[in-house]
């Protein structure tokens, strides 16, 4: 199957090219740093903390911290996509390979296992240190922590999917512009959807969900948010009340399984409709 | 199919918008040929190729490529080709880039080694093998690209301007490439603008102009024998009309220009002039060159 080849191709294109080095030199400096700041959390307060005070506040540091992954992981993935059939058709080295026996569905698929591959290869080790270590400095684990990451993986592969189609038409920096536009914009569609939801006002809401199944980052943000927090959590927000909802790090809910299918179909609507115009691209 | 020419195109023409870069090709190339695709920049040469690869689908028309459709995948296995915009991963070394096209051509993978090193040792980078395409000059990818397109000893080898990054020496070594491969009965397609190049290795050639074939043929058939310019006075016009035995001809002031005629019979022309009652005063015997033809064709003045 030559989608393998091009698939181990792209890979090994992004740890020559050292993205790989330099993401795991600054994903060490910024774990060890948070590391420190979990372990201060204990120390905050002169009076001994309760472990459920304790696990309120590492929750909440840690979807900070994750936020802050997911957004590495999400724009790291863009840029390694955005580019990744556009600037090999621009300097020509796609007419050497593609004269070759090899169809262009292979090449794409392969182009996106070898995208994905560096995703999970990059997201897995990254975040199961950051929890292992958040465990052993403050005692704190979260209670989904594989959910998590097939939510925030998930989250990745879909801006993945949407540069590589953008890849096939347009240059690198339009993808890439593009994928961080979008990804904002459904962030903050996700915030209007929750005001909406909290106060009871249609209109805000159907923004947010239109937002959430046009470009599912945000949907998946939010699953990642609920499988990092701790259910005395849960119920103090919704004590709270209504407005909880228009806060994007907080999830009262994981996402439903409608939902989680809907993003499956997402991607691999994407990935064919990627297929479809690079078939058509005259080289 | 054996016995089906290595390349036969029917009308295969090629629009992008409003332009036409391929206006109609027809041409047949029969196995075993060195054959010269001629033409200005922007004749439509790189687009012919491109549509023979199916790296771009024709608009209409067709053709066949070693007896298959065009695109299709076990013909492309015997397919080798050098592109015009030649450029390989940068980050792999020249075994790797060898390597990934012994894969994408489906060569027997212990055939690889040898595959490999072969190609490095006939475009002389055997001692680069192992160095990244990232610090080659632009020579040494094009010859790299050649290497590329000769894995697997391919029954057709498409090369397109494959000169146009070497020196003198280089351009040496390409040609006796393309004589190697002509004497193992591999097809070649050589896509040229230079001319000498194409005069000293090519078999036959077509002579393409704003996307149409405008002359065929074999060398010899093409330049259909010397020209001779001959400084006559005082020979009536009627007159001439019985040198046309010895050629197509032109009258250029005093000068009158015989085209295609033998250069063994320059003597008895001079003769039948001088029978005719002309004055010679010089004789000029030329052989037309690739250029002088391709000029002429192209409607350019020598």
């Amino acid at each position: 199957m030559l989608a393998l080849t091009v698939a181990r191709l792209q890979l090994q294109e992004l740890l020559r090219r050292r993205l790989f080095l330099v993401l795991l030199l600054l994903t060490i400096v910024v774990i060890s740093l948070t590391t420190w700041g979990f372990s201060r959390i204990p120390t905050l307060d002169d009076t001994p903390m309760s472990a459920v005070e304790i696990a309120a506040v590492a929750s909440q540091f840690l979807i900070l911290v994750m936020f802050m992954f997911s957004f590495v992981l999400a724009f790291s993935a863009v840029f390694a996509a955005s580019p990744a059939i556009s600037a090999e058709v621009e300097s020509g080295i796609t007419l050497a390979m593609l004269a070759r026996p090899i169809t262009r569905l292979e090449y794409v698929v392969g182009k996106w296992l070898g995208l994905l591959a560096t995703v999970l290869i990059y997201a897995i080790p990254a975040a199961s240190v950051q929890m292992i270590l958040v465990q052993l400095v403050v005692g704190y684990s979260p209670p989904h922590p594989l959910e998590f990451l097939a939510f925030v993986i998930g989250e990745a592969v879909v801006v993945l999917t949407l540069s590589l189609l953008l890849s096939t038409r347009f240059a690198g920096m339009v993808g890439g512009v593009t994928g961080l536009i979008l990804w904002g914009l459904a962030w903050m569609g996700g915030i209007v959807g929750g005001i909406g939801l909290g106060f009871g006002n249609a209109t805000l809401t159907h923004v947010g969900t239109a937002s959430k199944l046009l470009l599912p980052t945000d949907g998946l943000w939010r699953g990642a948010v609920w499988s990092l927090e701790p259910a005395s959590l849960i119920a103090a927000a919704r004590a709270a009340g209504r407005t909880a909802a228009a806060n994007p790090f907080f999830a009262p809910d994981p996402p439903p399984p409608a939902y989680v299918a809907w993003c499956v179909i997402w991607i691999a609507a994407m990935l064919a409709v990627a297929i479809w115009s690079f078939m058509r691209k005259e080289l | 199919m054996i016995d089906a020419p290595a390349i036969r195109t029917q009308e295969l023409t090629k629009r992008y918008g409003s332009i036409n870069a391929l206006a109609g090709l027809t041409m047949t190339i029969p196995r075993g040929d060195i054959f010269g695709f001629l033409g200005p920049n922007g004749a439509g040469k790189t687009t012919a190729v491109k549509l023979l690869l199916g790296l771009t689908p024709p608009t209409s028309g067709d053709a066949e490529v070693l007896g298959a459709p065009i695109g299709d995948r076990d013909a492309l296995r015997r397919v080798g080709y050098l592109p015009e915009l030649f450029r390989y991963q940068l980050w792999l070394t020249a075994r790797e880039v060898l390597a990934l096209h012994c894969e994408l051509a489906g060569i027997d993978r212990a055939a690889w080694q040898r595959e490999i090193e072969d190609a490095l040792a006939i475009v002389g980078l055997s001692d680069r093998g192992s160095g990244r395409v990232g610090t080659f000059s632009k020579g040494m990818q094009q010859r790299l690209g050649l290497g590329v397109a000769l894995l697997g000893a391919p029954d057709l080898v498409v090369l397109d301007e494959p000169t146009s990054a070497l020196d003198p020496v280089g351009r040496h070594d390409v040609r006796e490439i393309i004589r190697a491969l002509g004497e193992r009965g591999t097809t070649v397609f050589l896509n040229s603008h230079l001319l000498g190049e194409v005069e000293q290795v090519c078999d036959r050639v077509a002579i393409v102009d704003h996307g149409k074939v405008v002359a065929e043929g074999t060398l010899d058939q093409l330049l259909g024998g010397d020209t001779v310019r001959v400084r006559v006075v005082d020979l009536e016009r009627e007159a001439t009309n019985g040198l046309s035995r010895f050629g197509q001809l032109d009258q250029d002031g005093d000068w009158l220009v015989i085209r295609g005629i033998d250069s063994e019979r320059v003597p008895e022309l001079v003769a039948e002039i001088v029978r005719l009652g002309g004055r010679v005063y010089a004789v000029e015997p030329r052989h037309e060159s690739l250029e002088d033809r391709f000029l002429r064709l192209l409607g350019q003045p020598n």
